[in-house]
């Protein structure tokens, strides 16, 4: 569904991504670990376009979509839950999900989906007129992947769901990325948080310093490389 | 009793037609972080189209108002797609250079095409009669300000809160990327929030020609810099502060006018300043704005 060749991005004289190729399948969920500072969220940034790669190609469903502006690859069906979750503080709860949807032109359906995120998470619907700079982190994170759901994306790139939340919320929020998954979507996951975001991962790039260090099945991450030596780049 | 309801009256329109400015300047601030220092040309190209047309012999106050309006939200709009579109990701600094410049560039093709005098237009002179509630004499351009003024804040509180452009909008005030994210065109948002300002704004110029009576290349640019102060009262970047301003700002000058006597009229300004920088010392961030800390707003 998703192929990316050779990206590389540049802020200035810093090289944030070299080189970088990966690919995510249909209904797979791709997990792309790596320490901070690695480039992971460049590459997110690169994908929906907030930043410009230097150079790459960006394929969605067989097109190339490297020089397509961000609103459009988002009405192209791929969409992100940006790190730090990022949600309208100054609006409401209800008013940041209608945004979400604001690329749909069926008011019913997207009726029903907001029901459907209210039903799934009930502090959202208890908090629904309330402005939701007032929700607690693992809330706003809630809330930041449903406000990317409402608007039916073919492909989720989530960058860094767990940043800064406690344990047992992180664990409540890959529950829910595990069924978004059985239901069918094609996730790609950025995480520092290895352990999580391998519960449910079908494959797993490690990227560090900017440079891919591990593609391969989860399971032989494990034994064969050991985490810890290609975080630290051993 | 007479008078002091007609300076009331009075007072309320200023910060009616100071609001309607202010709140224009606003929309564009709070999104694009541009004080638009050109929205007094746009008040001025909204009045000479009124003056061309009347001049066409197109002279239906209906009309001219209509025009005054469409033409102002597409001066604005023409503005953005020209002039401001190419240097939106510059320093702030050069946004604000680029709005003195279309401000001066805009003023001079008024002076070179039309003329450098003021110009009749008497097209509007209808709305400003003298209207008599028993023993009160009230200006019927006043009351119309501020009751149209009441119904276009309303009117944009309603578009902000309920269409999914007005949201899309007030998030783009605080996060325009996400916005982007969500799919929705940072142009069309822009040209939108463009849009509104300049439609403010021509409403503005048509209560400014009804009581003027004529038109002159410099006539909007002192209502922006009243406008400018009253954002700065309200807390820049907030409508509501906008608004608020705006009334104050009306209600410190009539206030003024009326409590100084007449050998001390020339320092009405002077004072108005005073009272605007006393209160900033008071509250800096303005009235209803609020503290930004360094590092607050996303990129």
């Amino acid at each position: 569904m998703l192929k990316v060749e050779k990206l590389v991005v540049r802020y200035g004289a810093v090289t944030a991504v070299r080189e970088l190729s990966l690919e995510v399948g249909q209904g797979e969920l791709v997990a792309l670990l790596g320490p901070n500072g690695a480039g992971k969220s460049s590459t997110i940034n690169a994908l929906t376009g907030l930043v410009t790669p230097a150079s790459g190609r960006i394929v969605l469903d067989g097109k190339d979509i490297s020089h397509v502006r961000t609103e459009d690859r988002i009405r192209a069906g791929l969409t992100s839950t940006p790190e730090g979750r990022h949600i309208f503080a100054n609006l409401s709860v209800g008013e940041n999900l209608r945004l979400g949807a604001a690329t749909r032109r069926d008011p019913a359906g997207v009726r029903q989906d907001i029901d459907r995120f209210l039903s799934l998470f009930p502090v959202l619907s208890e908090r629904y007129g309330q402005a939701a700079g007032t929700l607690s982190g693992g809330e706003q994170q809630m809330l930041a992947i449903a406000r990317s759901l409402m608007s039916r994306p073919k492909l989720l790139l989530l960058d860094e769901p767990s940043l800064g939340l406690a344990p047992k919320i992180v664990a409540r929020i890959f529950d829910f990325i595990g069924e978004l998954k059985a239901q069918g979507l094609t996730l790609l996951v950025v995480e520092q948080n290895a352990k999580q975001a391998l519960r449910f991962a079908d494959r797993v790039y490690v990227v560090s310093s900017g440079t891919l260090r591990y593609d391969g099945p989860p399971a032989r991450l494990a034994d064969e490389h050991g985490l810890f030596n290609l975080y630290i780049g051993g | 009793m007479d008078y002091a309801l007609q300076q009331l009256l009075n007072a309320l329109a200023f910060g009616a037609e100071y609001s309607l400015v202010a709140l224009g300047l606003a929309v564009v601030f709070s999104i694009m972080g541009l004080v638009n220092f050109a929205h007094g040309e746009i008040i001025g190209v909204s009045a000479y189209s009124v003056f061309l047309a009347a001049a066409l012999g197109l002279t239906s106050p209906f009309v001219a108002v209509l025009l005054a309006v469409g033409m102002a939200a597409l001066a604005a709009v023409v503005f953005e797609r020209v002039a401001f579109r190419p240097v939106r990701y510059a320093p702030t600094t050069t946004g604000l250079l680029t709005a003195f410049g279309v401000s001066i560039v805009v003023q001079n093709l008024f002076m070179l095409l039309i003329s450098p005098k003021p110009q009749s237009v008497s097209v509007l002179n209808g709305l400003n009669q003298m209207w008599f509630f028993g023993p009160f004499a009230v200006s019927s351009l006043q009351v119309m300000e501020l009751i149209v003024s009441g119904l276009t804040i309303l009117a944009l509180v309603l578009f902000l809160n309920r269409s999914t452009l007005g949201l899309a909008i007030r998030a783009a005030s605080r996060d325009f990327a996400t916005v982007r994210l969500m799919g929705i065109k940072a142009n069309r948002v822009i040209a939108t929030a463009f849009a509104i300002s300049g439609a403010l704004a021509g409403i503005a110029a048509v209560f400014i020609l009804a009581r003027r009576g004529s038109v002159s290349p410099d006539l909007g640019f002192g209502l922006v810099l009243k406008a400018f102060v009253a954002c700065v009262i309200g807390g820049f970047g907030s409508l509501p502060g906008a608004a608020v301003g705006g009334m104050l700002l009306g209600f410190i000058e009539v206030g003024l006018l009326v409590a100084l006597p007449q050998e001390y009229a020339g320092f009405r300004d002077a004072l108005t300043y005073a009272i605007i920088v006393a209160l900033l010392v008071y509250r800096p961030e303005g009235l209803l704005g609020q503290r930004v800390e360094l590092g607050d707003k996303e990129i």
